[in-house]
This record gives C-alpha cells, sequence and structure tokens, in this order.
C-alpha cells in the first residue's frame, strides 16, 4: 500500500541545513496497523507530513496504493488528499462553527457529493463512532475524547486508502485514549491500513508493527503483539 | 457562481459569523450612505442656487449710478451721477440687435398712496412695458402698463397680488378703481405676481413717461433694465452679456465724463456673471463632495480589506484543516471572496436603497436656503457600488490567495 525508498527532506534554518530525514525505506501493506514511534526531533512527523503530502521530500521515492506520488503542486496534492488519505490530529481541528455532522461531511463536499448523500453518509460514520445523538452538537459541546472520534469519523467518511494519525491520543486522558484505540483498531480489523504517530508506548504496542525512528533513520522495525484496547475499556 | 453547494457552505458561514458580517457590512452601508447623502444635497445645492436665480429673468441687466470717487479731466470726486432718457434712448437705438426686453425706471420719492381713507406704504416706479418680462412677473388680472400709457402719459397703475390682498379686503376687484397717489388719482388697470415671491411684490408701478412728468421728474433715470436675446450656450450668453455690459458702461462713463476706472459712480448688474460665479462655486462645492465621498468610499475598501485580513487570519486553521480534507487553494480563494463579495453587495446595495430612499422621502420637505430637493443620479450611485464590490474583492484577494497558499503543517499550528 505505502512504499518509501531512501527518502531524504532537509530544513534550510538560516544557513544552516538541517537534515530530518536521512534515508527512509519501509513498506506498509494494505490492512497493517503501524506505529512510527520516536522522541521529538526524531523526524517522526516530518515522515508524516511526507506521507501525508502536506511536505514534499528532497529525494527519494513515494507510492502510494500503485500510484508515484511525485512533483505535486497544491490542486494535485489537494486532489490525492482527498481521495487517499484521512488524517487525524492530536488538536483535533474541528471547525469550530460547525456541528460534528457538518464537520464530518466536509471531506464529501470536497469530493463534490451532493448535500443530502453527504449528510446521510456521515450520519452513518457518526454512527459508527457512537456519537449518533452528538450528530448536531458543536464541538464545543464536546468532550476531548467525543472529538477526536468526530475527527476519525471525517477521517474515515472518505473512505480513503490511508487513515494517517498525528498523536491522535495525545491530547486525551489514559482512559480516554484506550477507547479511541479501540475505535482504531477495530477500523482496523474491518481491514484499513493506518498509520500512528505517537511517542507512547502502550498506544504503540496496541498496534500490530511499530518503527522506531531516531535522528532520521530508522532504528527498529518490529512486529509485534497486539494489545487490545478493549480489556482496559 | 451558481453552485448551490457554494452557496449553502456560504450562508452556513455567514450564519455562524453574524458579527463579523454585520461589521463588514456595516462599513460598506455607511461608505455608500454617506456618499449619496453628499452628491445628494450637491445637487439640491445646485437646484437651490437655480431657483434663486429662476426669480428673475436669468440674464438680467441693472445699471444704476452714484456718486464719483475719482477726479477725471479737471472734475472733482463726489459729483453724482444723473441718467437722462437720452441715455436709455441712446442705448436701446444702438444695441437694439442684441437687445431683447428693456425698461428704464424712475423711483417716485415719497410718494403717499391712498385708497379711500386707506393709507398705505409702498414704493411707486415709474417703468416701461419691457419691465415685466425684465422682473419674470406675471399677469393675474388686467393687464400690464404698455407702450401706449407711456406715449399718452397715462395715469394707470399696475399693483401686486399682495397690495391687492391688502387694499382690496372683500374680493371687491381692483380693476377700474383708483388710488391717491401723492394727491392724483391712478386707475388701476392690471395686478401682477412675482416668481420672486411676497418681498418682490411691494411696489406699484406706473408708465415711465407719466412718473417723470407728474413727480417732477424732468427726463431723470434712476435705474436701466436689460435682458439679451437668448443664445445657444451658456458661454456663449455670458460672453455676450458680459460685452454688452462693458460696452455700455463705456458708453455711460464718456457722456458723464467718469474716469473709466471709477467703480463706484456707474455699476453695472449682470446676472449672468453672477450665475456663472454661483455655478463655479457650486461646481467646487460639489468636487469637494465628490472628493470626501470618494474618500469615505476608499476608507470603506480599507475597511473591508482590513476585515477580510482579519477573517484570513482568524481562519486559517479552518483553511488549514480544509485543504488537509482536499480542498484545492483556488477553492479556498473562491469560498473566501465569494462571501466577501456576497456581503459587500447585499451591504452596498442596503446603504444605497436606504439613502436613496431617505433623499425621495425627506427631499422634496427640506426647506433650507440654498437646498432645493437633493436628489441623486440612480446610475451614479449604482455604478460607485459596483466599484466598492469590485474594489472589496480586490482587496480581499491578495489575503485570500496568500491563505490558500499557506503550507497545511504551518496553518494547523497557527493557534
Amino acid at each position: 500500500m505505502i512504499e518509501i525508498k531512501d527518502l531524504h527532506k532537509s530544513y534550510k534554518m538560516g544557513s544552516n541545513s538541517l537534515h530530518v530525514l536521512k534515508g527512509i525505506n519501509f513498506k506498509a501493506e494494505a490492512g497493517e496497523l503501524v506505529a512510527i514511534m520516536g522522541s521529538s526531533g526524531s523526524g517522526k512527523s516530518t515522515l508524516l507530513n511526507i506521507l501525508g503530502m502536506l511536505d514534499e521530500a528532497d529525494s527519494g521515492e513515494y507510492t502510494l496504493d500503485g500510484v508515484p506520488i511525485k512533483n505535486l503542486n497544491e490542486t494535485k496534492a489537494a486532489k490525492y488528499r482527498n481521495k487517499f488519505l484521512g488524517f487525524i490530529f492530536q488538536s483535533f481541528n474541528l471547525i469550530n462553527y460547525k456541528s460534528a455532522l457538518e464537520n464530518v461531511a466536509l471531506p464529501l463536499y470536497y469530493q463534490r457529493i451532493p448535500r443530502k448523500e453527504r449528510l446521510a453518509k456521515s450520519m452513518k460514520y457518526l454512527e459508527m463512532v457512537g456519537l449518533k445523538e452528538w450528530s448536531h452538537h458543536l464541538p464545543n459541546e464536546l468532550s476531548g475524547g467525543q472529538k477526536q472520534r468526530v475527527a476519525i469519523a471525517r477521517a474515515m467518511v472518505g473512505e480513503p486508502k490511508v487513515l494517517l494519525a498525528d498523536e491522535l491520543t495525545g491530547a486525551l486522558d489514559s482512559t480516554t485514549s484506550y477507547e479511541v484505540m479501540d475505535l482504531i483498531q477495530k477500523i482496523n480489523d474491518q481491514g484499513n491500513t493506518i498509520l500512528v504517530v505517537t511517542h507512547e508506548n502502550d498506544i504503540a504496542h496496541m498496534c500490530k508493527r511499530i518503527i522506531h525512528l531516531k535522528d532520521g533513520v530508522i532504528e527498529k522495525d518490529e512486529k509485534v503483539k497486539q494489545v487490545r484496547a478493549s480489556q482496559y475499556v | 457562481m451558481f453552485d448551490i453547494e457554494r452557496w449553502q457552505e456560504i450562508f452556513d458561514t455567514i450564519r455562524k459569523n453574524k458579527l463579523r458580517t454585520f461589521l463588514t457590512g456595516l462599513s460598506v452601508a455607511s461608505g455608500i450612505f454617506i456618499l449619496v447623502i453628499l452628491l445628494g444635497f450637491g445637487q439640491g445645492m445646485q437646484n437651490g442656487i437655480a431657483q434663486e436665480f429662476e426669480e428673475d429673468a436669468s440674464n438680467r441687466i441693472v445699471v444704476w449710478t452714484q456718486v464719483t470717487t475719482k477726479e477725471y479731466k479737471g472734475l472733482n470726486p463726489g459729483r453724482t451721477i444723473q441718467m437722462r432718457n437720452e441715455n436709455y434712448d441712446h442705448i436701446e437705438t444702438r444695441f437694439n440687435d442684441q437687445l431683447k426686453d428693456r425698461s428704464a425706471m424712475f423711483r417716485v420719492r415719497d410718494a403717499m398712496v391712498n385708497y379711500k381713507k386707506e393709507s398705505v406704504g409702498y414704493s411707486v416706479q415709474g417703468i416701461n412695458a419691457g419691465f415685466q418680462f425684465v422682473e419674470n412677473q406675471y399677469i393675474s388680472e388686467g393687464r400690464y402698463i404698455n407702450y401706449q400709457d407711456h406715449k399718452n402719459g397715462a395715469k394707470v397703475a399696475v399693483i401686486s397680488n399682495t397690495i391687492k390682498k391688502e387694499i382690496f379686503k372683500n374680493g371687491i376687484s381692483p380693476l377700474n378703481e383708483y388710488l391717491d397717489i401723492s394727491g392724483i388719482q391712478f386707475k388701476v388697470i392690471g395686478v401682477y405676481g412675482d416668481m420672486g415671491g411676497e418681498r418682490e411684490e411691494e411696489r406699484i408701478f406706473i408708465p415711465m413717461s407719466t412718473a417723470q412728468r407728474v413727480f417732477n421728474g424732468a427726463d431723470r433715470v434712476n435705474n436701466l433694465y436689460y435682458t439679451l436675446q437668448p443664445v445657444e450656450n451658456f458661454d456663449q450668453a455670458v460672453a455676450e452679456s458680459t460685452k454688452f455690459s462693458n460696452d455700455m458702461k463705456q458708453y455711460l462713463q464718456e457722456v458723464h465724463t467718469v474716469a473709466p476706472d471709477d467703480t463706484s459712480a456707474i455699476n453695472v448688474f449682470n446676472t449672468l456673471e453672477e450665475v456663472k460665479r454661483f455655478f463655479t462655486l457650486i461646481g467646487g462645492i460639489k468636487l469637494f463632495f465628490w472628493f470626501v465621498g470618494i474618500c469615505t468610499i476608499i476608507a470603506g475598501v480599507v475597511g473591508v480589506s482590513n476585515i477580510m485580513l482579519i477573517v484570513v487570519k482568524e481562519r486559517t486553521r479552518e483553511i488549514g484543516v480544509r485543504k488537509a480534507l482536499g480542498a484545492k487553494p483556488w477553492s479556498i480563494v473562491g469560498m473566501i471572496l465569494h462571501e466577501s463579495i456576497f456581503v459587500t453587495a447585499i451591504s452596498g446595495f442596503a446603504g444605497l436603497i436606504f439613502s436613496m430612499g431617505l433623499l425621495e422621502i425627506f427631499g422634496p420637505y427640506i426647506e433650507v436656503d440654498y437646498i432645493v430637493n437633493p436628489t441623486v443620479n440612480f446610475n451614479v450611485a449604482i455604478t460607485t457600488v459596483f466599484i466598492l464590490i469590485f474594489a472589496g474583492a480586490v482587496a480581499g484577494f491578495f489575503p485570500a490567495w496568500r491563505a490558500a497558499n499557506i503550507h497545511v503543517i504551518d496553518a494547523l499550528r497557527d493557534e
């Protein structure tokens, strides 16, 4: 599903150049649940941004679902993001003046799906994350866990190839974190490919594979025995 | 533009950001409002001035004399200059082609006017038939003084509507009644009205020759009145009447041995020159109003672009989210511009309709000197609205474009 070969990325900081990614190679198959771990400054966010087409690599190859991702202009990147990717952020990034349902429906708006169909489909996904009763509430009327579940529904609604989650439990307490991870595991069970960036060990161990990043290179890439989050809920 | 989904999205945004929308709208609407009101009053002043001059024939020229102030050809200053019948006749013959209406005027001094037992205080003036047209008077009853009256020295008088109201109280027709003017009976032959209103209706007119003969006037003339033949355009009319004034003045100065640079002895009042001065003044005032109006509009545009900047800043994170979810840069720009154009247009037209409505409803009731019925040219007003919308769009485009091209990561980090 995802294939990365010899990926390099450096940032210019004044006269210095900061080499963040120093040749990353990895492959993720469809249906995998991969955790990318590392301390801050290890390059995990940069990697995720490149995977999410929010940033471009200096060199290296990136293939997503058989499509080579290169020479993207903004418009093309936007199209690919909409078609291939679902984002889940640490700070939820819901639009605060739109209800939960409208937030979920937003990716479908950019897929030019008619309003009625859009709302019906969004409702289905809200139901999946268990928030059907909350569909007409604004984000600030929801708890952190509920917000993240709305964000997950929003990431899912466009039926993307890959879900990219950036510290998705970073702003949540541990009980809520496990609830959210339980949801992620269930989505993964249905065959969706998910990449989770985290620095929390317990969250990483709820995935099926952990990639350890250190100083811009992959230090360790291991399959782990998945810890089911449901036992903590 | 006709994308129903886009409209729904925009209405959503507007509905949920009422204050922002209101502020944008207010700055636009007030800009248009102020401009329209200012332009309206500019026009109102022009109407007012035009009305002031409607009272008399607008190309009216009046001559009167005072004492000399300069020594000339051995003559002392301080001489009283007195015009004579021969002056009037000479001008009439010499400028006959140019003149339309003409009249001399002799003021009867200390006239005592009585009707039966009643004494009234009005001035009495001897005039020629042309005086009616010079002063823009109309006839309500009977007839005006004519050439025949003048030639025969007829003892007839014309009174005004105001005088009629005061003297002939119980609806008696004043025609063929007799007024006693300083002991001599004058038959009333007509009643006149003056466009200039009551203050112009305080005079009783008798034939010129009668006034001079009966009231010891010899061949003395106080004032001369002329109007000129109409010509096609205003500038030409001004030029001709100025030339006529100067020629006439020169002639009078020669005849009465007055220094050519003596500004006091012979006075010529030329309405057209006055009108021209007023129109230049109004032109200046209107220009100033335009200037103020345009500054207001510029302030409005700056206001709109300020608000657009804030809007874009405030929505940076939202724009980042939208882009992460697959919004293309142009759809972001389109969304922001669409909203701003919509708000500007609605509030611009609201300001336009409100201000024009105000002028339409209250304009005709405005009764201030020199301001009559302020109106504004609809085309001008609507063009201004479109300019404002366009300027708002241009002003909104750059922040929107910048926002649409921010990196998503940066946008999402924005707090």
